[in-house]
């Protein structure tokens, strides 16, 4: 039974690469593009683990994470944030609205699949 | 001869003395004696001058007792207006006034332009007087010369006056400006003069007694031969009377010497009780033996004989050379008291309110008042009493020394007599202005002039004979003697008639019409209750009109509503009817205080002192308030040129920061964007990188494409870098243009081959060459890029289908435009702006930019001299680019 990653994020090329990584790994991976719709896509697809972009088109990654957090069906889900941005105020930002684990792009492929294999642990 | 020469020497000798000592005991502060009641009703007597000493006799003889109003006019005003001599002195006295001029002007708001027309005046009035003077000592002198048979003729007069001039005006100069005092106080020349008057005294009186008990045997057959002689049956017309009692009534006040002996010098007020009683009794003694010496004279001597000589000639014809000598010596006393006191107050006055006015316009030395001034102001009295002596000897020269002199005497009273009602007014009708008061001056003025001084230097010298009978232009009522046809008058009291009714007319009536400056206002109040003040200090007795006064002065100063409400709540407090309170000490404290915020202290408390206190504003105060509103001009500018500049520094200050804080935020907006952007393709590098390092068994298809990706990821990297370097370049302005000839249809067909306009997703364009055959003068590398620019981004985001891009280029006014219009969706107008902005980027889809592109654009537009906006109103996505055709930036 493997689990259900969802990943929210715009850039194509990364979508391949951590989408590669995480189905070699044995997780279940479905994509999603853009923040206007992300909160919906979530709800449908109800994943087991999400990745979430803090800089979508749409709408901010930060944005969907507060908006999940105060629904009772997203309460519960772990959120890997990745930034590009790379600064301790995104850093910050993400803990205080609930993210489970924060990542500054470029990360190592040994790292995420390490994090989110934690994360789907505990 | 000689003996005349020593002993007129002598005398002098012993006048100088006389002066030299008094100096010496003043500055030495054995004052007392020197400033004795007695001392200053002796001077008051150079009213009598020579012209009085030699001439009453000569009058007497001409208009029996009509010489006496003389004499009469100045003893009434001593006895019984005593008190307007008293109010003169003490206002001459609380205000430090120097002259009648300036008494006058000061009276009126210090106003120069009158100083400077009673100055004129008083200038016209009496230079004739002192030549009268010199006329009298060179007659006196020329009769003994011919009593002892010596040539003298006409030249040796002149010369005779010469010497006597310039003897006057050294010993003038030498004690009337030995010293610089704000008092205006001359010890030593008060002192000589006092000597002359006794000496002028005796020598008529000795003269007199001669004639009485030496040559007629007493008193008794004196009066008989009086009363034998035609003298004795004339009668005096009542009006010629009056007339003339009130002319040298006015005279005796209004005469620059008079004014001088009695106002300026004098030292006490006290004084003037025993001068009232005993200069009229001077006065007395003076004429007593006037009529014995007339009627004497006519007796005694060939028919023909000077009447005005009769003093010198009647002893002379006895053979008493003794008497005669001091009878020469009465005479010269008087006259050179007269020039010496005369030409002290003229110049006084010339200096006062003519040079130095005058000085100090040409030399701005105002504001830096030093020693210096000292040194100048005495060299303009010495330079004006030399002018006004040597103005008189000339005047002496060209009359000849006839007749015309003679009736000079009653003429000049005349003239000077303008002042009295300006003056009187001045003192007791605070309503009085200064347009009045210019307005009567100047109409007495003009009619004494015209009416009496200029026919008086003889007919056919100015006014013609033509003009005396029948008016200047046949106007008839304009005849100088018969003004407004009153006709058959004596020209003296037709003169003083007309001239003192439309003076004072005049005066009175343009004082009515007109409203008093603030200053006026002032000075009126001073003036007229001179005498209250000094009581007032105390008791607030006139206390309505001081709160009036005063109110006006707060109006002035504190403005209209402030003023009112601070007088109104007073006036509340003490529970007054109205809204003028009492000026208790309290309120004039708060007032003064309430004052020295806008006009500074020292000029608060002169205000207030001048209005209350009665204090008079002296030197020091006048320049402590110079130099406070000096200061306060100085530093109330200075305020509002540091208040000016702090509110230019202020809001620089905030400019800067604001733009400081928009560029720290943009500084952090382009960090994190910059960050953003290299670390999202690194990401993908990074992860397929170590994709290809992990996995051994990899499909050789998926390495391949994996490369690919990671290849296309170096070149965006590659890009960014290069489009930042570019922007920043560019941002900096250290790019250099490197401008050359090109025309344009060839840029836009090098821009359209560069933008790699692919076949699989094509992008028509429509173009018209023909318009764009514009030869330009430019960076056309720069231009190119920005052509590039915008094709690429119609490439990558027009979303039609067929996809079509229109270039439209045309030129006006030395600009080129180019249109690139494509049929795609628009941009949102929120966006249109947020386009140019770095990092920005419309639609979600990537499309391999860092959204750099335009805000580069923008940045060479802008080197270029031109722009580049979004059109608005085409039917897709449209920019317009635009440039002047000869780009004039610097060249590389």
């Amino acid at each position: 039974m493997s689990k259900h990653v969802l990943l929210i994020e715009d850039e194509p090329n990364i979508i391949e690469a951590v989408s590669f990584l995480l189905s070699r790994d044995g997780y279940k991976v479905s994509t999603h593009s853009n923040g206007h719709d992300a909160l919906e896509v979530i709800e449908a697809k109800q994943p087991d683990l999400l990745i979430l972009d803090v800089m979508l088109p749409g709408r901010s990654g930060f944005d969907i994470l507060a908006d999940l957090r105060g629904r009772e069906t997203g309460e519960g889900i772990p959120v890997l944030m990745l930034t590009a941005r790379g600064q301790t105020k995104d850093r910050e930002m993400a803990q205080r609205i609930g993210a489970t684990r924060f990542m500054t792009k470029p990360f190592s492929n040994a790292e995420i699949i390490e994090t989110l294999n934690e994360m789907s642990l505990a | 001869m000689n003996v005349l020469i020593v002993v007129s020497l002598g005398y002098v000798l012993a006048l100088f003395t006389v002066a030299f000592m008094a100096e010496r005991a003043a500055r030495s502060g054995r004052i007392k004696w020197l400033r004795a009641p007695v001392v200053y009703t002796l001077s008051l007597s150079i009213y009598c001058t020579g012209w009085t000493f030699y001439g009453a006799v000569g009058f007497a003889v001409r208009s029996g007792l009509e010489f006496i109003t003389i004499y009469l006019g100045p003893s009434l005003v001593m006895l019984g207006w005593w008190w307007t001599v008293r109010k003169l002195v003490r206002i001459g006295r609380t205000q430090r006034i120097t002259s009648l001029a300036d008494l006058i002007s000061s009276r009126f708001g210090k106003s120069n332009l009158l100083a400077v027309g009673l100055t004129l005046l008083a200038v016209t009035g009496t230079t004739p007087y002192i030549a009268l003077q010199l006329q009298s000592v060179t007659q006196s002198y020329a009769v003994f010369a011919e009593a002892s048979q010596d040539g003298f003729n006409q030249t040796s007069q002149t010369t005779t006056a010469l010497w006597v001039a310039i003897g006057l005006a050294l010993f003038t100069i030498l004690f009337g400006t030995r010293k610089l005092d704000v008092n205006e106080r001359h010890d030593g020349v008060v002192m000589a003069i006092a000597v002359e008057a006794v000496v002028k005294l005796i020598a008529l009186m000795a003269v007199g007694i001669f004639v009485v008990w030496g040559l007629s045997g007493g008193i008794g057959p004196m009066l008989e031969k009086i009363d034998a002689s035609e003298i004795g049956t004339w009668n005096v017309s009542g009006g010629r009377w009056a007339g003339l009692t009130f002319l040298s009534a006015a005279a005796f006040i209004c005469l620059p010497r008079m004014f001088h002996v009695m106002v300026v010098e004098n030292d006490d007020e006290r004084h003037l009780r025993m001068a009232s009683w005993a200069f009229p009794a001077y006065l007395m003694l003076m004429s007593l033996f006037v009529l014995p010496i007339a009627v004497t004279g006519l007796d005694l001597l060939p028919k023909g004989s000077n009447p005005d000589m009769f003093v010198l000639t009647v002893p002379l014809s006895q053979g008493q050379n003794g008497l005669a000598m001091l009878s020469f010596l009465g005479g010269l006393s008087s006259a050179t008291s007269m020039v010496i006191v005369a030409s002290i107050a003229l110049s006084t006055m010339v200096s006062n309110h003519i040079v130095m006015p005058i000085w100090l316009s040409f030399t701005g030395a105002g504001a830096s008042m030093s020693g210096d001034v000292r040194y100048i102001v005495l060299l303009s009295r010495r330079l004006s009493i030399a002018a006004v002596v040597m103005l008189a000897y000339f005047y002496f020269v060209l009359s000849g020394g006839g007749s015309a002199l003679a009736a000079i005497g009653l003429v000049s009273f005349v003239g000077v007599a303008q002042a009295l009602p300006v003056m009187i007014g001045g003192i007791f009708w605070r309503g009085a202005t200064r347009i009045g008061a210019l307005s009567g001056l100047s109409i007495g003025f003009v009619i004494w002039i015209y009416a009496l001084f200029l026919p008086s230097l003889g007919v056919g010298v100015v006014v013609s004979e033509a003009m005396m009978a029948s008016g200047p232009f046949g106007l008839t009522w304009l005849a100088p003697h018969a003004l407004f046809g009153v006709k058959g008058m004596d020209p003296i009291l037709h003169c003083l008639l007309w001239s003192m009714l439309l003076n004072s007319f005049a005066f009175v009536v343009v004082s009515l019409c007109s409203f008093p400056a603030p200053l006026e206002r002032l000075q009126g109040a001073q003036f007229v209750n001179v005498f209250d003040h000094a009581r007032s200090a105390k008791e607030w007795s006139s206390g309505a009109a001081q709160s009036e006064d005063l109110m006006v002065m707060a109006q002035r100063i504190l403005g209209a509503r402030e003023a009112q409400s601070l007088f109104g709540l007073e006036a509340a407090r003490q529970g007054a009817q109205g809204l003028l309170p009492e000026p208790t000490p309290e309120f004039l404290g708060v007032l003064e205080r309430e004052l020295s915020g806008s006009v500074g202290a020292a000029t608060a408390h002169a205000m207030v002192g001048q209005i209350v206190g009665g204090a008079s504003v002296s030197v020091d105060d006048l320049l402590a308030v110079a130099d406070e509103s000096a200061q306060m001009m100085e530093y109330s500018s200075k305020l509002e040129a540091q208040s000016t500049e702090q509110r230019r520094t202020a809001e620089k200050l905030r400019q800067v920061n604001e733009k400081l804080t928009q560029l720290s935020v943009q500084k952090d907006g382009f960090l994190s964007q910059i960050s953003h952007e290299l670390r999202t393709p690194m990401t993908s590098i990074r992860s397929f990188s170590e994709i290809l390092r992990d996995s051994q068994d990899m499909a050789d298809i998926d390495k391949a494409r994996y490369a690919g990706i990671i290849h296309s990821e170096t070149l965006r990297l590659t890009r960014l870098l290069d489009d930042l370097l570019d922007l920043s370049v560019l941002e900096a302005g250290r790019v250099s243009l490197n401008l050359s000839h090109k025309v344009l249809e060839n840029v836009i067909e090098g821009a359209i081959s560069s933008a790699g306009l692919s076949d699989e997703n094509p992008l028509l364009i429509r173009r018209t060459p023909a318009r764009e055959d514009i030869l330009l003068h430019t960076d056309v590398d720069r231009l190119a890029q920005v052509f590039i620019n915008v094709i690429s981004n119609a490439q990558k985001y027009c979303d039609a289908d067929p996809r079509q891009l229109t270039i439209k280029a045309f030129q006006s006014k030395g600009l080129a435009t180019v249109d690139f219009i494509d049929n795609g969706s628009k941009i949102d107008p929120d966006m249109r702006d947020v386009i140019f902005e770095k990092f920005s980027r419309v639609g979600e889809t990537k499309a391999g930019g860092a959204g750099l592109g335009l805000a580069i654009c923008r940045e060479i537009m802008t080197r270029l001299g031109g722009d580049i906006v979004y059109l608005p109103g085409q039917d897709g996505t449209a920019f317009r680019v635009q440039f002047p055709i000869i780009c004039e930036g610097q060249a590389a």
